[in-house]
C-alpha cells in the first residue's frame, strides 16, 4: 500500500500516555491500535489455516498466548546475559521450548483439539509475531513492560483468531462453539470453512478495521478543526 | 562509518568471547532439553491414556456389543494375541462382550482420500462374513462435502451390515440394492470411493489371515483401561 494514501493516523507517541499507565498502555496497544493481525498483519499462517471454527481459534490463540508471554518474560529477564551475536539463536531455543511444552500439554489436555490443529501447533515456533516481539520489544524493555506487551499482543492475536474462527463457523457451519444457531433449514456456506473462506473473511475484517479507523480519524480531524476555529 | 566501527569494536569488547557465546548457547540448549523432557515425562501417561481410550471407544463402536478388546498381531506368519502398543507391528483387534464371548474383529485400514490420508477402523463379523461398523479415525476431507464420509448417517450406516463377497461396491444414483453395495455420496464421490477401496484393500489383506470362525482365541487377560 502506498504510504501517501494511507489514511491511518500515526500512532500516539509515548508522551501522550501517562507514565504511571505505561503497563496498561503497552498492554492495550496490542489489543486494538497495534493488533498483530488486523493492523500489523503478522502470523497469517496459523491465522488462515486453523480458524475454521471458534474452538480452534481459542486453542491456537491460547497456545500462542502462552508461548509469547513465557518467551517475553524469560528473554526480558535474561536480556543482559544473552550476548548480542547469538541472541536470535537463543530466542529461537526459548520459543521452541515453550512451543514443545504447549504441544505436549494440549495433547494431554485436549486430544481432539490437538488433532484438529495438528502441525500448526509446532509451527508456532516460526510465527514471526513471537520472534518479532522478542527482538523489537522484550530484549530492550524492563520485564514488567515486556510482559504487558506480550499479554496485549498475545491477547490481540487470540482475539483476532476467535473473531475470524467464529465468523467462519457461523457462516460455514451455522453454529458457534459447536452450538447450532439457525435450525435445520440453514444451508451452510461451506466455502467459508475452506481455505478461500479464510482469505475472504480476513479481507472483510481488515476492510472493516480500516473503515473504523478511517471514520475515527475523520472525527478526530473534525474535532481538531472545530477547536482551531 | 567510523562510528559503526567503534560500535562493533565495543560490542566485541563487551565480553562476547568465543567461549562465552558457546557457553550461552550450550546452556540454553541444556535447559531447553531439561524443560522439554520434563514436560514429556509429565504428560506422557495422560497422552497414552487418551490414545488408548480413543482406540477402545473406536473398537467398541465398530464391533457392536463389545466391551473388552484384545490386540492380535500378525507375527511370524500367523495371527496371535499380543500385549501393549501395536507400534509398527501389523495388528487388528478382537472385540469381546462383557461375558468374554468373542464378537468380532476391528480392522484398521488407510489409504489416499481426496485431500490426504484417510485412516479408518471397521468391524468384521467372521461368522456372518459381514462388515458390522465403520469409523473414520483420521481425515482431512473437505468440510461439508468429503467429511460426510463420517458425518452422513446414511453412508456410515451402510457399513453396519455389508457383505464382503463379492467385494464391496460403490454405486451412484442412490440405488444400492445388493448386500455388498454402498450408495456413493453426491459431491464426495472420491472420498466415498476411497473409503470403500480402503475397506476392500484391508479385507484382501486380513480376511485370509483370520482364525477359522469359532476358533478365535479367548480373551487373554483384562486390558487395563
Amino acid at each position: 500500500m502506498n504510504d501517501a494514501q494511507n489514511p491511518h493516523p500515526p500512532p500516539l507517541s509515548q508522551g501522550e500516555r501517562g507514565a504511571g499507565s505505561a503497563f496498561y498502555g503497552e498492554f492495550v496497544k496490542g489489543l486494538w491500535r497495534e493488533n498483530p493481525v488486523f493492523v500489523q498483519v503478522l502470523g497469517m499462517c496459523p491465522m488462515l489455516a486453523v480458524t475454521n471454527s471458534a474452538v480452534n481459534g481459542v486453542a491456537m490463540g491460547a497456545a500462542t498466548f502462552f508461548v509469547l508471554v513465557g518467551s517475553s518474560l524469560l528473554i526480558s529477564t535474561l536480556k543482559s546475559v544473552i550476548p548480542r551475536p547469538v541472541r536470535i539463536s537463543t530466542y529461537v531455543i526459548v520459543i521452541a521450548t515453550f512451543v514443545t511444552v504447549a504441544d505436549f500439554v494440549l495433547q494431554a489436555a485436549a486430544p481432539l483439539v490437538h488433532r484438529e490443529l495438528g502441525a500448526f501447533i509446532s509451527l508456532i515456533v516460526v510465527n514471526c509475531l513471537i520472534l518479532g516481539r522478542q527482538e523489537a520489544f522484550a530484549s530492550k524493555q524492563p520485564v514488567r513492560l515486556a510482559v504487558a506487551d506480550a499479554l496485549g499482543m498475545g491477547g490481540g492475536f487470540a482475539l483476532a483468531l476467535v473473531v475470524l474462527g467464529g465468523a467462519r463457523e457461523v457462516l460455514g457451519a451455522g453454529s458457534f462453539f459447536g452450538v447450532a444457531l439457525f435450525g435445520p433449514s440453514f444451508e451452510p456456506w461451506v466455502v467459508m470453512l475452506l481455505p478461500p473462506g479464510g482469505f475472504l473473511m480476513l479481507g472483510f475484517l481488515l476492510l472493516a478495521f480500516a473503515a473504523i479507523k478511517e471514520t475515527r480519524a475523520k472525527i478526530a480531524e473534525r474535532l481538531e478543526e472545530r477547536k482551531a476555529a | 562509518m567510523n562510528g559503526d566501527l567503534v560500535q562493533i569494536e565495543s560490542h566485541r569488547r563487551a565480553g562476547d568471547s568465543m567461549p562465552r557465546l558457546v557457553t550461552t548457547l550450550a546452556l540454553a540448549g541444556l535447559l531447553s532439553g531439561l524443560a522439554i523432557v520434563g514436560a514429556f515425562e509429565a504428560t506422557r501417561p495422560r497422552i497414552a491414556a487418551n490414545q488408548a481410550r480413543a482406540l477402545r471407544a473406536a473398537v467398541f463402536e465398530v464391533v457392536p456389543g463389545a466391551a473388552k478388546l484384545q490386540r492380535l498381531a500378525w507375527r511370524d506368519g500367523r495371527l496371535q494375541a499380543a500385549a501393549g502398543d501395536a507400534g509398527a507391528e501389523p495388528s487388528i483387534y478382537a472385540g469381546y462382550g462383557e461375558d468374554g464371548r468373542f464378537l468380532g474383529y476391528a480392522i484398521t485400514g488407510e489409504g489416499a482420500g481426496y485431500q490426504d490420508v484417510i485412516a479408518l477402523l471397521y468391524g468384521f463379523d467372521p461368522a456372518r462374513r459381514r462388515v458390522v461398523g465403520m469409523r473414520v479415525l483420521e481425515s482431512r476431507e473437505t468440510p461439508g462435502l468429503g467429511d460426510r464420509i463420517y458425518k452422513d448417517e446414511g453412508f456410515v450406516g451402510a457399513f453396519r451390515d455389508l457383505a464382503v463377497e463379492p467385494e464391496i461396491e460403490l454405486v451412484t444414483g442412490g440405488d444400492a440394492t445388493a448386500a455388498n453395495q454402498v450408495d456413493g455420496l453426491t459431491g464426495a464421490t472420491i472420498s466415498s470411493r476411497a473409503v470403500v477401496r480402503i475397506v476392500n484393500d484391508a479385507n484382501a489383506e486380513w480376511l485370509a489371515r483370520l482364525f477359522p470362525p469359532g476358533s478365535e482365541p479367548p480373551l487373554a487377560e483384562e486390558e487395563k483401561p
